[in-house]
């Protein structure tokens, strides 16, 4: 091959390795948006993981239902004065101020809600993703320091009522308040927030 | 990439690593830098490549398919239209795939051309060839089994149609027809079979059958259009054929040009006629599976067509269909006895004489116009007006499908005859660019 | 080779023969909003009482130009989302029992018919008192599908000598207003088949220009190589 008389123009072929390289590289990556693409939320998970109304007024106070969203159990729960009461305790919780964001801006504060009775909450343990038992009186099976809250069977995981979780839990954050927001008094649309009703 | 060839000394780092537990250099080199191929390939030589590529798109569009497709015969047809509209881009990867079936046989069939050209089956490539006939066989049933899961008219009659087939067969036939469908017809046991030798069994088979068809490709060295083996003519020092270069660079950039040029083709189809005028997707595959209602016209892919018309082309005997159904299969097995039935002195069609000219065209043209009859029912020519003797009354495209199907039989039959007899002309010793 | 070429001539003199019915040509234009928002009513108006389109969902329309609230109030009907596909009520069972066959689904029926079929079919209707809704049709004889559109339309009726259709009495509409809607109601039933097509030629146009790119480049690399072979 060397015997060839002309010289070879390294230059030339670099440069045109390189393009062509360059240019199937982005063609390959192209090709591999739409496979990739295909394995998100297809149409029909989408419109099945749709944003769900939920009434509030038939939750009692001090009563807790359970709503499903995305398939996921979202408890709406009416606490109770005392029970709101029992959220001023503190000291045993890791994320007392909710400072990692496992909730929507406007339920960043002391109750984790919009409206401070009304709860609403992804049941499912930050830890490993178990649905956490509701405990919601004090004392009982819970011990008598038990001030109300929800206890994960699987790795013993305590949240307060807020969904708060306690000190030395395996659960590293917060349980999760979803995107909700009150279309009128009585009904709230879990998986929408108040900057993207539809 | 062409120093590569001449450090022969032992690689260090990480591929140094490598080559001490795995041979990896060795492998580049033996199959690509030091693969030595014969420096006059014209494009007739992409289809080997491509059929490479095509199937590997098939595997990988096939299995994002299998995510979202169900093997059930109440949700197939969701499913596929499933993928159609709700999964994100999955009409994309469907048309990729239905695109990438049919085009599959035409690059194979153009591959099988060339072999016949050049003369690609003659010693030492008979093995090669056996190993291609098989590939092409197993890919035919592949993409039988594949066309029923849509679950539309066409993929359910065309089953019921070809599964029946095996019943024509003396004795076993209708037992054996029962076992391959599970059930008394066509049904959702036979989709679930189906979908498992189409997803796992035959993809495996294909891809072992396509590394030993590469194996046998390299160690007997590729052949060209001239037929020249050109290692008998090496560089004395060297030991490098003189005629040969290595399959990297020259060749990878090569085919990476035909690659592209078949993209476009491929694209075009895929995102302007992904139907391809009810070729490749049929206007009666959109309406599902009704085991109660036959659709009017009923017809394989076209890529089966040829064979089909041999089917119907030959006439029962004793009222049995079982003579048109072993045609049918031996005009796909004969392929295999090529190697032996050719008797010429040479290889490629250059230094052919004009007798395998003619009947290789003879082949081609019966071929199409087969594959094109198979397409269509059997009364679109009318029939022969009874004033003809022993036509009259017989349909006319039928008759040419008899025709053409003993011209068929005829090139492979005929072959020791006239491949012997052929004035053949001198090879040279080098190729020719 | 003579012998093939006389084969050819001998078998081109025989004419395709079928009993094929001569169709109209659809307009289709799938890039037509406003057509295919009107299609999109009159086949949740009329269609989807009996058909379902159970592969479509509402949502999709957004596409075609219609708001998520348009879609909502003016398309859907009661209990419906917009995420779901448009399904029918009337069981199967029902309605084979009073059209003697089940309305099939209409997700697709534009790539299973083509659009001229269809845009002849709903054109095609004429009063026939010995069929059991009625109605006849000259594209899909005895067909079991009565003429939803008739008051739209008016009738017709077949002359049996011209094998014509002739008009028997006025609807709302008149002749070119009629063939208008059903025009906009096969533009719609093209894009409903594959609600992607436009996308997805589109997206052709990019995909082909970067092939041509890179063609370009990988036959100079090609040439640029095969510089050193003689």
């Amino acid at each position: 091959m060397a015997k060839s008389s002309k010289k070879i123009d390294l230059k030339r072929r670099k440069f045109l390795l390189a393009a062509t390289s360059a240019t199937g590289a982005v063609g390959v990556c192209a090709l591999g948006v739409p496979f990739v693409s295909s394995m998100s939320p297809s149409e029909k998970a989408k419109a099945a993981g749709a944003p769900v109304t939920f009434d509030v007024t038939q939750v009692s106070n001090g009563e807790l239902k359970t709503a499903e969203w995305r398939g996921q159990p979202v408890w709406v729960l009416n606490r109770t004065e005392k029970m709101l009461s029992s959220l001023d305790d503190k000291e045993i919780l890791t994320d007392p101020d909710s400072n990692s964001p496992q909730q929507p801006k406007n339920c960043q504060n002391a109750t984790r809600s919009i409206k401070p009775n009304l709860l609403v909450m992804v049941g499912i343990c930050t830890h490993l993703g178990c649905s956490p038992s509701p405990k919601l009186k004090d004392g009982g099976d819970m011990g008598n320091n038990w001030e109300g809250g929800f206890f994960c069977p699987c790795h013993g995981s305590k949240f307060d009522l807020a969904g708060r979780v306690y000190k030395g839990s395996p659960a590293p954050t917060n349980l999760v308040i979803p995107p909700y927001r009150y279309s009128d008094d009585k009904t709230i649309i879990i998986g929408e927030s108040d900057s993207e009703k539809g | 990439m062409k120093k590569n060839s001449k450090t022969q000394n032992k690689s260090v780092g990480l591929i140094g690593w490598v080559d001490e537990r795995f041979p990896l250099s060795s492998f580049i080199k033996n199959h690509l830098t030091e693969y030595y191929a014969p420096k006059n390939f014209n494009f007739w030589y992409f289809f080997g490549a491509l059929a490479l590529f095509t199937f590997v798109m098939q595997i990988l569009t096939g299995i994002f398919l299998t995510m979202y497709y169900k093997p059930d015969a109440a949700q197939a047809f969701a499913s596929v239209e499933f993928i159609m509209r709700d999964v994100s881009f999955g009409w994309l990867i469907r048309y990729m795939h239905s695109t990438g079936a049919s085009l599959f046989f035409v690059v194979i069939y153009l591959h099988m051309f060339r072999g016949l050209m050049y003369g690609s089956y003659k010693k030492p490539r008979e093995l090669l060839w056996l190993f291609g006939v098989a590939i092409f066989l197993l890919l035919m049933a592949e993409s039988f089994f594949g066309y029923l899961l849509p679950w539309g008219q066409m993929s359910y009659w065309g089953a019921q149609v070809i599964v029946n087939l095996f019943a024509t067969i003396p004795f076993i036939g209708p037992d054996l027809a029962e076992w391959v469908r599970g059930d008394y017809l066509v049904s959702d046991a036979t989709l679930n079979r189906f979908f498992a030798f189409h997803v796992i069994a035959l993809p495996l088979a294909l891809a072992g059958l396509i590394m030993c068809h590469l194996v046998a490709l390299h160690e007997v060295g590729s052949n060209n259009p001239d037929g020249i083996e050109i290692k008998d003519t090496k560089d004395k020092k060297t030991g490098i054929p003189l005629d040969g270069i290595p399959f990297h660079p020259y060749y990878t950039v090569k085919d990476l040009t035909g690659l592209t040029v078949f993209l476009i083709v491929f694209a075009s189809i895929i995102f302007f006629a992904p139907e391809m005028g009810g070729y490749f997707l049929e206007a009666n595959n959109f309406v599902p599976a009704d085991p109660l209602v036959t659709p009017s016209h009923i017809a394989p892919t076209w890529y089966f067509t040829p064979f089909y018309s041999i089917l119907r082309a030959v006439p029962p005997i004793l009222g049995s269909q079982f003579p048109g159904v072993a045609a049918m299969g031996l005009s796909v097995l004969i392929f295999f006895f090529v190697p032996w039935l050719d008797k010429s002195k040479v290889r490629s069609i250059r230094y052919k004489g004009i007798l395998y000219k003619k009947w290789l065209a003879a082949f081609v043209v019966s071929f199409i116009i087969l594959g094109y009859l198979g397409t269509v029912p059997s009364n679109i020519w009318g029939q022969f007006s009874s004033i003809i003797p022993l036509l009259g009354g017989v349909d006319v495209a039928t008759f040419v499908a008899r025709i053409f199907t003993l011209v068929y039989f005829a090139f492979f039959i005929m072959m020791p005859i006239y491949s012997k007899k052929d004035v053949t002309k001198k090879v040279p010793k080098r190729v020719t660019m | 080779m003579r012998f093939f070429i006389i084969i050819f001539l001998f078998i081109s003199s025989f004419s395709f023969s079928a009993e094929n019915i001569e169709l109209s040509k659809a307009p289709v234009d799938l890039t037509d909003n406003q057509s295919l928002q009107r299609g999109a009513r009159t086949f949740t108006n009329y269609c989807l009482n009996c058909h379902s389109a159970k592969y479509m969902r509402y949502s999709n329309l957004q596409d075609i130009g219609l708001s998520a609230e348009t879609i909502k109030n003016d398309l859907l009907f009661t209990g419906n989302k917009i995420g779901d596909t448009m399904s029918v009520n009337m069981s199967m069972k029902d309605s084979k029992k009073w059209f003697g066959a089940s309305p099939p689904d209409l997700s697709v029926v534009a790539r299973s018919r083509g659009a001229d079929w269809i845009y002849s079919y709903m054109r095609g209707f004429y009063r026939d008192p010995t069929r059991p809704m009625g109605w006849n049709n000259t594209v899909y004889v005895n067909s079991a599908m009565p003429h939803i559109l008739w008051e739209l339309e008016g009738e017709k009726i077949l002359n049996p000598k011209t094998k014509k259709l002739e008009k028997f009495s006025s609807g709302k509409l008149n002749a070119k207003e009629y063939d208008a809607t059903i025009a906009d109601l096969t533009n719609y039933l093209v894009y409903m088949s594959e609600p992607d097509q436009l996308k997805r030629k589109k997206m052709g146009y990019y995909v082909i220009g970067f092939l041509l790119l890179l063609l370009f480049l990988t036959i100079n690399l090609k040439k640029e190589y095969w510089r050193d072979i003689k």
